[in-house]
């Protein structure tokens, strides 16, 4: 469980997080998301303990960070921003380093580290000193290190950066994996990776929370939320199409991107214009490639909220 | 002290893990035998001691010791490691003190290879081996003393270079405490007690009668308190700007 309560931090007169408050239960994959400099990174390294709050309060398995730090990092495991690490340390020292300050010990630390190599493919760099190490190699051994002694609770501060595209599959899958029984918070500015790893988005902007919700309830806030999005066989019908689907009703607004050649009809609320739109293409007598139904666009809501 | 052992070995073993270590080592013994051959005359003097090598060991660790202790702190907060350290769970005392106590150990090494000065004096004439153990633990406690001064300097920044500029510049102040060069600066206006108290902090005095052999109390306890003092300076420091 982690818990905040009216989390805040002042550098100064300037306000980088103020009365964050939210838990974790879990099971949960908590993303945080949110634009750059809008209090991420402060928010997590008040729960790792790295940052004392200016005032509020965090607690993470039921000990708080503040009075009780020892036991709340006991049972956290926390990648920082940027996976910073000891380059001049091989791979194999760093990892066994971090395993004798987490208190592991005999076949239980053999078995925790080879599980480490294994599930992050280290394997190939054991001996390699981490400051040779391409970053995605870097990213993966910060992740090491972060579920070495398998805590109850993980901090991932923007677990995927720099990753290229197979290994943030890679991560994405090991966060779900891991996240049955734990409890995961992890950072992020990407949208698609909230989507593919979160239960739960929270957005903060200036320092504030300005959303909590499932990435399905966040979806549904978008404008293109049950838009229906379909291709025009002939560019020249797009004119006539669009004019015909103005005139429907319930329709909020109608986008045509020219160089796909799709037209996207954005609903008014609680308007279902598959059918009318179906209806309408059938009557013209019209062709409509890939027609789908849009479940909302992340994107566009994170834009609108933290603008 | 589980955790102290750990990280303190971590510590020793990145000092051997650069050049860093090999370069200072020989440094410190080149630097050390020429002071000591050279302007100390050793042969000249016909005396069988050391007292060339350590008369001009403070000078020596005047500009070598900060160089050990510059990367302590400034290295973990420029690369951010220190963010990775102080969210294990350890406390910032066991951090300041496996680091502080890696670094004393690497200077006790290098101290220690300059044993052949020894076995010449040994072979020359018949010296007074307890006066030399004696100075050899003096110059140790003095290593440590400028170390956790180094150590605090290290902490203020996170650039190595300016570690190493004001490690040198207050271990040369706290090294000259006792002489016209600080004294003066104070002689004008502070009151007569604060001149004194000043003067009593000289590194030179405190390891002048341990260096020709005598211990004295209050000369031991004088370089425990000084490496105390700026070791827990060292951790208020770091606990103000750690994430800065």
């Amino acid at each position: 469980m982690i818990k905040t309560d009216r989390l805040t931090k002042r550098y100064g007169s300037i306000p980088a997080v103020e009365d964050v408050s939210f838990e974790v239960a879990p099971g949960e994959v908590l993303g945080f998301l949110g634009p750059n400099g809008a209090g991420k990174t402060t928010t997590m390294r008040m729960l790792a303990g790295f940052v004392a709050p200016t005032s509020g309060n965090a607690s993470i398995c039921g000990h708080d960070v503040g009075s009780a730090p020892i036991a709340a990092r006991a049972c956290l495991g926390y990648l920082p921003e940027g996976a910073p690490s000891y380059g001049e340390m091989s791979v194999r020292g760093f990892l066994g380093f971090i395993a004798d300050l987490r208190g592991l010990a005999g076949a239980r630390r053999r078995a925790r580290l080879d599980h480490v190599f294994g599930r992050l493919q280290l394997e190939p760099v054991l001996e390699q000193t981490i400051e040779t190490l391409s970053k995605g190699f870097r990213r993966r051994v910060g992740l090491a290190q972060a579920i070495v002694h398998d805590p109850a609770v993980l901090i991932l501060d923007e677990p995927t950066d720099g990753l290229d595209p197979n290994q943030k599959h890679e991560v994405r899958s090991l966060i779900s994996e891991m996240s049955r029984d734990k409890i995961v918070v992890i950072s992020t500015h990407i949208l698609e990776e909230v989507a593919a790893v979160c239960t739960r988005a929270v957005i903060i902007a200036r320092g504030r929370i300005v959303a909590d919700q499932t990435p399905q309830q966040l979806a549904a806030r978008s404008r293109y939320h049950n838009a229906v999005s379909f291709r025009l066989a002939d560019e020249d019908d797009a004119a006539r199409m669009r004019a015909a689907l103005e005139a429907l009703p319930g329709i909020a607004a109608v986008e045509y991107a020219t160089r796909e050649r799709r037209l996207t009809v954005l609903p008014r609320d609680g308007v279902s214009l598959l059918a009318p739109v179906q209806a309408l293409a059938a009557h013209s007598g019209m062709e409509l490639g890939e027609l789908h139904l849009e479940a909302g666009r992340l994107d566009d809501v994170f834009r609108t909220i933290t603008a | 002290m589980r955790i102290i052992g750990i990280l303190f070995r971590r510590e020793l073993g990145s000092y051997f893990a650069t050049p860093l270590a090999y370069v200072f080592i020989l440094v410190f013994l080149l630097l050390s035998a020429s002071f000591t051959f050279y302007l100390g005359g050793f042969y000249e003097r016909g005396q069988s001691d050391l007292a060339p090598f350590f008369n001009f060991l403070p000078w020596l660790y005047l500009f070598l010791i900060p160089a050990i202790s510059m990367r302590l702190w400034a290295e973990e907060r420029r690369s951010g490691s220190i963010e990775l350290l102080m969210t294990q769970p350890i406390t910032l005392w066991q951090a300041v003190l496996g680091k502080f106590l890696a670094a004393w150990c690497f200077a006790g090494i290098a101290l220690a290879l300059t044993f052949p000065l020894w076995i010449t004096v040994e072979y020359l004439g018949a010296p007074d081996h307890g006066a030399i153990v004696t100075a050899y633990v003096g110059s140790l406690l003095m290593a440590g003393g400028f170390l956790a001064i180094g150590s605090c300097m290290s902490a203020v920044t996170r650039n190595q270079v300016i570690a190493f500029i004001l490690g040198v510049v207050v271990c040369f102040v706290f090294l000259l405490a006792g002489f016209p060069l600080v004294l003066d600066a104070f002689g004008g206006w502070a009151p007569q007690g604060l001149v004194d108290a000043i003067a009593s902090l000289s590194f030179l005095t405190h390891f002048e009668a341990l260096s020709k052999g005598v211990i004295d109390l209050r000369d031991v306890l004088y370089f425990a308190m000084t490496i105390a003092f700026f070791l827990v300076a060292t951790s208020l420091v770091l606990e103000a700007r750690k994430s800065d």
